[in-house]
């Protein structure tokens, strides 16, 4: 078995990661970089096509204390404020270094450019070209990291534990896709920085590769998970015609810059019904408008295709191609012209407001275990702004890594048999039938389950019925077929993925069965309002193999 | 009667002793080569390798093949319903199926 040894193994090359790799790697620390796709293609990053928040104040007079405001106002009560201010604050120190690291931002006038979003009350979102800010962060990191001595970067590799002993972790397991094989991995300190869950729910925006391996890695090593009831679902993703090439979460700067109307099947207007003020300003909330969309597709009001209307019609075609110019081509070449059609769309999942337990050195409780990023649970309370997760993807991998570095115990105290656990279940999963139900399909069952029942509506009864039946799919997790062959075999990294799903599934459902009221993006159609009595966050750890919740008070400003 | 399209794809360790398989897929309009692949990976033949992170977007441009003979995007490419021809890239060495190597030599395991 390949062994390897480094001062800080970063798991995950999105934003969070690479960021975290550059941070350490400057610290003077060795870093290990893995990624399960290719260094800085996969993850949520690249696929991040619109814009930062950062409060640089160069469009108009802003601060990080007013973003912190707006960022707070969002989360419904329940933020962090120590971590939504690390991303407030230190925000725009990224926005620039990467500037010098050769992102080339929009600019106007001698400045960057900053455009309004809804919930900023300043105009402070960065972006590169409209839908490829994404790509081109991640161009700007991984020529960044790629330039680092220290940092040896590994791509289809994906961690499947995290080794702890005396309460320090010390290394990982990993498995190798392109030679079938794990591989064991020495650390003296280590950042989770490996995303979201979007892949436990059947509609998703973001990329495959994330389907909660953070949270489960963290969870199972002893780590506190956070509010893992609050998944984000990006209220207007494209739904029909069939587009390819697209973010399916493009239309948002559309209805920023030109306003389009949300319109139900009978082609009327709606989100007023829902308390949303929309008309002309469209800058309701992502959770309302989630909420609003699907509350007139079950009654019987949606779209063709179990959505709403997104209508550009009363905007003059070169009003349209004035500001979206080679997206409106692209669009035409998909079939849609927008001056003669609506578009149908629906709520997608898109993010996490909940995830790993850090404190403000982005620890978790497992001394030498850090997180960055999506990962990270928290900073956004209930309900993220636009804007900020990339901002958090950056502020908080330069904290994790620099503090991972400046932890970094002196020795990694490994020892070989820490991987016994994981390599007797890796043979075991050689010894496999090769034909019968495959992990594949065991995470379309999942994604089906968690849509149905902790999508955008959940209830106490679906919930409890969601729970019953994860735990008899998590009985069958023995018997799924593996594939023949080393090389490549997606299976095995498919069955890793799965025992991800299932723990970060029954987290979601959990969390969710026991916040009993609405907030944010947690709508309980059985709870249907807020309770004071739950502005405190939900923390949930395993203890001989079941996941127990416990509340705590929110964390405050300091200030 | 369901719309169904012959997916041929090339198999195999190495180009040289590889061959093609010819799966049967559902067919929708618009629908893209990847949507297809992962569709057999899912439904027919989970020991197909492929490689794609973000889907739909064109975002990771990891799904790089060579479709009807032309290297394209798989999830860009649009699936025909007479049939699609989908093979690895042809100037990179084959890992397996339609994965070649693509990482850069210095993020590789050795």
């Amino acid at each position: 078995m390949t062994h390897l040894t480094t001062d800080v193994l970063v798991i995950g090359a999105g934003g969070a990661g690479m960021y975290a790799a550059i941070a350490a790697a400057r610290e003077g620390r060795s870093v290990l970089l893995l990624d399960k796709n290719l260094v800085g293609r996969g993850g949520a990053t690249v696929m991040a096509q619109m814009t930062v928040a950062a409060a640089i104040g160069q469009e108009e007079p802003d601060s990080w204390s007013l973003h912190l405001e707006d960022t707070l106002e969002a989360g419904r009560g329940i933020c962090n404020a120590q971590l939504a201010e690390m991303l407030c604050r230190l925000g725009p120190d990224r926005i620039l270094e990467m500037e010098g690291w050769g992102t080339r931002w929009a600019r106007e006038d001698g400045h960057i450019k900053q455009v309004g979003a809804p919930g900023h009350r300043r105009k402070r979102c960065c972006y590169v070209d409209f839908l490829s800010t994404g790509p081109a962060v991640a161009a700007t990191l991984r020529r960044t990291v790629a330039g680092m001595q220290h940092v040896r970067r590994l791509s289809n590799v994906s961690a499947i534990e995290i080794c702890v002993s005396q309460g320090r972790a010390r290394g990982g397991v990993a498995l190798d896709l392109s030679t079938g094989s794990l591989v064991t991995i020495a650390a003296r300190s280590i950042v989770l920085a490996a995303g979201g869950l979007t892949k436990i729910f059947r509609r998703s925006s973001a990329s495959t590769n994330m389907a909660g391996e953070a949270y489960w890695l963290a969870i199972e090593a002893g780590a506190e998970l956070v509010d893992m009831e609050f998944v984000q679902f990006f209220p207007i993703a494209h739904l029909a015609p069939r587009l390819v090439g697209m973010d399916p979460i493009m239309w948002d700067p559309f209805r920023y810059k030109l306003g389009g109307r949300l319109l139900n099947g009978r082609l009327e207007e709606f989100i007023h019904r829902y308390g949303g003020e929309d008309e002309g300003h469209y800058t309701v909330s992502r959770d309302l408008a989630s909420y609003a969309i699907l509350k007139e597709v079950e009654a019987g009001r949606g779209s063709p295709h179990g959505g709403v209307y997104l209508d550009f019609r009363h905007i003059p075609g070169d009003t349209l191609r004035k500001a979206f110019g080679p997206v409106i081509d692209r669009l035409l070449a998909n079939g849609i012209d927008l001056t003669r059609m609506p578009v149908e769309v629906a709520p997608t999942a898109h993010y996490h407001m909940g995830g790993i337990a850090v404190n403000d050195r982005m620890e978790t409780r497992v001394e030498g275990l850090f997180a960055a990023g999506e990962a990270v649970g928290g900073a956004n309370g209930a309900n993220r702004l636009s804007g900020n997760a990339i901002t958090e993807a950056f502020a908080f991998g330069e904290r994790a890594g620099f503090f991972a570095a400046t932890a970094a115990a002196t020795d990694t105290g490994w020892s070989a048999a820490y991987a016994d656990r994981a390599r007797a279940e890796f043979a075991e999963l050689r010894e496999r039938k090769a034909t019968g139900h495959t992990p594949g399909a065991m995470q379309n069952s999942i994604q089906d389950l968690m849509w149905d029942n902790a999508g955008p509506f959940r209830s106490g009864d679906n919930l409890h019925k969601a729970l019953d039946t994860l735990r008899g799919l998590r009985d069958r997790l023995d018997d799924l077929a593996i594939a023949p062959g080393e090389v490549f075999n997606l299976d095995l990294q498919d069955w890793y993925e799965v025992k991800a799903m299932l723990r970060t599934s029954e987290a979601v459902l959990t969390g969710a069965l026991n916040r009993a009221e609405s907030r944010g993006a947690h709508q309980r159609i059985d709870l249907p309002h807020s309770t004071p009595g739950f502005e405190k966050n939900q923390r949930l750890a395993l203890v001989d193999g079941h996941l127990i919740a416990s509340w705590t008070s929110v964390v405050r400003c300091l200030a | 009667m369901p719309r169904v399209t012959p997916l041929r794809v090339r198999r195999g360790s190495t180009r040289d002793d590889g061959f093609y398989q010819i799966y049967e897929v559902p067919f929708e309009d618009g629908m893209s080569v990847l949507d297809a692949l992962r569709w057999v990976r899912i439904h027919r033949d989970s020991s197909l390798a492929i490689r794609y992170s973000c889907i739909n977007a064109n975002a990771c441009k990891t799904c790089i093949a060579l479709v009807d003979g032309v290297v394209e995007y798989t999830c860009t490419a649009r699936l025909k319903e007479a049939g699609t021809t989908v093979g690895p890239l042809p100037k990179r060495p084959v890992i397996r199926d339609l994965v070649t190597d693509t990482a850069p030599e210095d993020e590789k395991l050795r």
